[in-house]
């Protein structure tokens, strides 16, 4: 094993010199309960870690424009505690409250589940429902993009060698809207989604759905946004019809793999579960909020 | 929340109280030493190079580049080790054959799983040891491998063992197989029996291996020394075993090795044999300097052993009044890479709770390309009590009968024949079987997609030998000196037991797990055999301290020892000095130590015999998704005879313990295997052993029908618990679905399959 760097810059700037500047392999470092683990494992052995959590506006969330912006380094349990965000992204929190145990919460980041790129990340699939937006820069400045388009395959980002996730925005809902997010976990707590559903939906006056958007964990080599899961909502009552057809369309959008976690046909079925309970979840939480 | 049935025959002031255990302290703060936590000056790390192949002839192994490689102090391969004869040696449930031994050890002509270790480096850091690792050079001839038990015993199987014939099949075989044994049990005639039957219900099984889950992975500390002398630290359930095996896989005289047991960090039998010891002092010996092994987790699942997978077949045959007539089962169970399975405990234990006139079991002990299998909690016992007691289930519900009246009707009581010819010496299972019945979530409602299932168990528990000292220190404390290491609270209950034979306060007691040199020989703590056994052996040493103390209140009181008895913790003058004197209390005597004799102090070393067998009668509600397969335990309450609680909150937590691990064998735990034989989930995240949350509070019901051979009527407490959960579970799933689910684990994909395959039909 060969000699690492550690640098804890106080800026972006300077990550993002730090990074561009990095002969070696290089390596951004939030809570480190992904890359610490890869690296005992010997699955990588970066030259340089920088570590973010130094930069405020990395660990900082704040209420904008009635949604909620947080940086990427934000540890979970600072999300999960924070009362007004997790009453305006219930679905968000659902996920994020499955990472790990309260301890591993204390350090793992969103960002972090974001960039990590697994696509069973418990995160992911209700911040694409959400429609949240990615704010991340490089040695060029800043760039936004949607949370969708940041994993391209397991392990894989969108992200240049050299760009950091600053911070993610989820936006603001408009009334009667609510999300919700379940995974499925042969044990309770401490394993990895075989099947996820993250599902928001908006409802008009009359309980109508006018607006759905429907993601999938953990059944294609990263999450997936399920444009034909939703629109099976919109229009609808959400009503056990609608429920069936938006679980078909789940179904048919899977493109699992067979693996020790789950096979092919268990996953595909599964997946047309959780979205429709997903969804019914979604749906109470829509209709009691205003 | 425990409940406890009591038989009450003698006042016990101290036994059955809950105190902190005396290893608690140190537990809790983090300075307890455990396997790794050992140093010495100039001690190297020591790693070990593993097959990457399941199966495989080794051609060459060159270590020259690992052996250049600065800071690299030391490698060894098989040739360093001494070749043993071929010979199945000790009784035959738990023969062993050194031969295998040391071929597991360090590979010599194949190797036969992924995992199996074949050389070994010691260097002055880590990540050099590492390094060297990547310079070994192999050459292997790959071959075709084999995983599953029933492919195993197929004629044109790859073969581990080209020459083995199979043992126990008259006249022998003349082709090899992968069947290493074949043994069988007779009682009556199964034959008539079936005739006879008015109903038959026979069904077949599958089970995985399973591994036993320790938090701690195996890790030593060796030191040797130019005198021949070494010493071992090591995370063992037998120091004793670990200086047998290591002296004879090593080479070198009993005498001249010395071993200490660490904390332990779990075992449940896994840690009643040697992996990295052995390693260790040879690469000690070669190094010249103290050489410390830890395994990893990957390593740990890769080569060490789980229990047995096996394929079974059960067949009862049943009266309509509920007597079983005639039982017969197939057990052929996964032995690993190298002979010797728990079949034979299988074949005895499985159909042990009833007495059954007419009775076969025949076994099969099959090798096959995964680790060796090891000990695992009551080994062999739970994998054909699912298969039996899932059978009774199926039985009970074809004579339409309540499963524990069923299993009421057959019980075996005081008298009853084993299939292997001992007859039942002990009460309590049907006493057990009655608790749980009594229950009051027995016979409560049940919702929809809920069911519930009861299953029974049984173990023989061990006695054996054991030795101990107690020293009675000059303010009246007592060190006790014992030789088994403890892995579920021995040293509270050992404490509690010789504060009461001394009629001294618990906390006077210290008792502790001495070394090989400091104490007697005591074999493995397994078999439920500690509390009992070496508990009795300190009982013993107990009241020969207690006769000393007489002696001596004899020698201050100028009278006959005759004319001294004990009683409450204190000397008294009887018979014809009745009363004379004031009586002298255990810390009066010694204080006078030094003026009436010098040290006091008594050894006891026993075999012990009169154990009696554990039973354990459970039952469970579960609630099944039918949309995704999952098993959601909502109640659990297992009954167990544990003679007499000691220590009511260790007995509680074994049972917990038992359970626990049963819920994982029945829902989850299964190594994945890749086409190349590979492991696939060498971890805690992909093997699921469950967490706190994937099981209810679990309802312990102890049962007390104490063992009359002990002293405290003391029974083993910490296996039955683990037989019945596969079946219990098993059986609430069928009361649940319908569906009779006879492949563990019944993860949530083959639930719902099986559910899915029911819904079209
Ligand atoms: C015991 C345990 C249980 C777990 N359980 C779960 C679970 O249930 N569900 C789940 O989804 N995950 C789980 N995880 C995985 C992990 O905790 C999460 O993925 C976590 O969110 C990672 O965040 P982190 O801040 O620790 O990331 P890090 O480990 O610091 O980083 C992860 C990766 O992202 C990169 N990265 C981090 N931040 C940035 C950034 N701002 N910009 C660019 N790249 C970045 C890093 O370079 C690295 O490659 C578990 C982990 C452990 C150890």
């Amino acid at each position: 094993m060969s000699a690492m760097r550690y640098e804890r810059p106080g800026t972006l700037e300077a990550a993002v010199a730090l990074l561009s500047g990095a002969t070696g392999a290089a390596r951004v470092l939030a809570g480190g309960t992904d890359l610490l683990v890869q690296m005992r494992t010997g699955r990588i052995e970066p030259q340089l870690l920088v570590d973010c959590k130094d930069i405020p506006e990395m660990t900082a969330i704040v209420a904008d424009d009635g949604g909620f912006r947080f940086g990427a380094a934000t540890p979970c349990m600072a999300l999960v505690e924070h009362e007004a965000f997790t009453k305006a992204c219930p679905g968000v929190i659902d996920g994020v409250k499955l990472i790990g145990s309260i301890q591993v919460k204390g350090r793992a980041s969103v960002g972090g589940n974001v960039c990590n790129a697994s696509p069973a990340a418990d995160s992911v699939p209700a911040l694409i429902a959400a429609g949240a937006v990615a704010t991340i820069i490089g040695p060029g400045g800043r760039r936004e993009t949607r949370v969708e388009n940041i994993a391209t395959g397991p392990g894989k980002t969108s992200l240049a060698r050299d760009e950091i996730l600053v911070s993610l925005l989820v936006p603001r809902k408009p009334p009667h809207s609510a999300d919700a997010y379940l995974r499925f976990t042969p044990r309770t707590e401490m394993d990895i989604a075989v099947v996820s559903a993250g599902v928001n939906l908006t409802l008009d006056r009359d309980g109508v759905c006018r607006k759905a958007r429907v993601s999938l964990g953990a059944v294609a080599e990263r999450a997936l946004l399920v444009s034909e899961a939703g629109a099976a909502l919109i229009g609808t009552t959400v009503d056990e019809a609608a429920l069936e057809k938006l679980a078909a369309a789940a179904a048919a959008a899977c493109k699992p793999i067979d693996d020790k976690r789950g096979t092919k046909a268990y996953r595909i079925k599964v997946a047309g579960v959780l979205a429709r309970r997903a969804a019914q979840i979604a749906l109470d939480r829509a209709r009691k909020v205003n | 929340m425990a409940d406890t049935v009591l038989y009450p025959e003698r006042e016990l002031k101290v036994v059955g109280t809950q105190p902190v255990r005396p290893d608690g302290v140190p537990k809790v703060t983090g300075l307890a030493q455990y396997g790794a936590d050992f140093t010495l000056p100039g001690m190297l790390w020591g790693r070990i190079l593993r097959s990457p192949h399941a199966h495989a002839r080794i051609r060459a192994i060159n270590t020259k580049k690992a052996e250049a490689l600065p800071g690299v102090k030391a490698v060894i391969t098989a040739a360093d080790l001494p070749e043993q004869k071929f010979d199945y040696v000790g009784p035959e449930r738990v023969a062993i054959n050194f031969w295998h031994m040391t071929r597991n050890i360090l590979a010599r002509e194949k190797v036969l799983y992924e995992g199996h270790a074949l050389a070994a480096v010691a260097a002055t850091s880590k990540s050099i040891a590492e390094e060297a690792l990547k310079l070994i050079e192999v050459d292997y001839e790959v071959l075709p491998h084999v995983i599953d038990v029933d492919e195993a015993m197929q004629p044109d199987a790859p073969l581990l063992f080209e020459d083995m014939i199979t043992r126990g099949v008259q006249p022998p075989p003349t082709k090899p197989s992968n069947v290493s044994k074949r043994i069988e049990f007779k009682l009556g005639d199964v034959d008539k029996g079936f005739a006879a039957a008015d109903e038959i219900v026979e069904a077949s099984y599958k089970t995985k291996p399973v591994h036993q889950g320790y938090i701690e992975p195996h890790a030593c500390l060796a030191r040797f020394d130019t005198d021949g002398q070494a010493e071992v630290w090591s995370s063992s359930q037998g120091h004793f075993v670990v200086r047998t095996f290591t002296s004879r896989l090593v080479g070198m005289k009993v005498g001249d090795l010395r071993c200490h047991a660490a904390e332990i960090g779990g075992a449940f039998g896994g840690k009643t044999v040697v992996y990295v010891e052995p390693i260790a002092v040879v690469l000690s010996k070669k190094s010249g300097h103290p050489v410390k092994i830890m395994m990893s987790r990957e390593e740990v699942f890769k080569a060490s052993g789980p229990t047995s997978g096996a394929s079974m077949t059960i067949k009862l045959g049943v009266m309509r009044d509920g007597r079983i007539v005639a039982a017969e089962g197939i057990f052929k169970y996964q032995a690993g890479a190298f002979p010797t399975s728990p079949v034979m405990n299988g074949c005895m234990c499985s159909f042990a709770p009833y007495d059954i006139a007419n009775v076969r079991t025949i076994g099969y002990d099959v090798v096959c390309n995964r680790p060796k299998t090891v000990a695992y909690r009551a080994p062999g016992s739970p994998i054909s009590a699912f298969a039996a007691e899932s059978t009774m289930d199926l039985a009970a519900r074809r004579i339409g009968m309540d499963p524990i009246e069923f299993r009421l009707k057959n019980i075996a009581r005081p008298g009853s024949q084993t299939v292997w010819g001992a007859k039942l010496a002990h009460a309590g299972f049907a006493e057990t079987l009655h608790a749980l019945q009594k229950h009051p979530g027995y016979k409560a409602p049940l919702g929809k997609n809920q069911g519930r299932g009861v299953a029974a168990g049984y173990w023989f528990n061990g006695g054996g030998e054991s030795s101990a000292t107690v020293h009675v220190n000059e303010d009246g404390t007592v060190v006790v000196a014992e030789g088994s290491p403890d892995i579920g609270g021995s040293r509270a209950s050992i404490a509690l037991m010789a504060a009461e034979t001394l009629g001294i306060p618990y906390e006077n007691v210290r008792p502790i797990v001495a070394d090989t040199n400091s104490v007697g020989y005591t074999q493995a703590t397994g078999g439920s055999r500690v509390t009992y056994a070496t508990g009795m052996t300190v009982i013993n040493a107990c009241n020969k301290v207690i006769d000393e103390m007489c002696v001596r209140a004899a020698k201050l009181w100028k009278v006959e020892r005759a004319d001294v008895i004990w009683e409450d913790g204190h000397a008294r003058p009887a018979g014809k000095r009745a009363g004379e004197f004031e009586p002298l209390s255990f810390k009066a005597i010694a204080a006078k130590r030094t003026a009436t004799g010098g040290p006091i102090t008594a050894s006891a070393a026993m075999n012990a015999e009169g154990q009696a067998p554990g039973f354990s009668a459970q039952f469970c509600d579960v609630e099944v998704d039918p949309d995704t397969g999952y098993v959601k335990i909502l109640r659990y309450v297992a009954a167990q005879d544990v003679g007499r609680a000691i220590h009511p909150g260790y007995c509680e937590g074994q049972i917990h313990g038992g359970v626990v691990q049963g819920i994982g064998w029945a829902l989850n735990e299964e190594y994945i295997y890749d086409r190349n034989g590979r492991m696939e989930n060498p971890g805690f995240l992909d093997y699921r052993i469950p967490v706190a949350s994937d099981v209810p509070m679990i309802e312990a019901i102890m049962v007390e029908v104490p063992n009359p051979n002990h002293p405290y009527g003391v029974k083993g407490v910490a296996e039955a618990n683990i037989v019945p959960p596969t079946a219990t579970i098993a059986n609430a799933v069928h009361s649940a679905t319908g569906l009779r689910l006879t492949d563990l684990p019944m993860s949530p994909p083959k639930v719902l399959a099986a559910l899915d395959s029911a819904r079209k039909r």
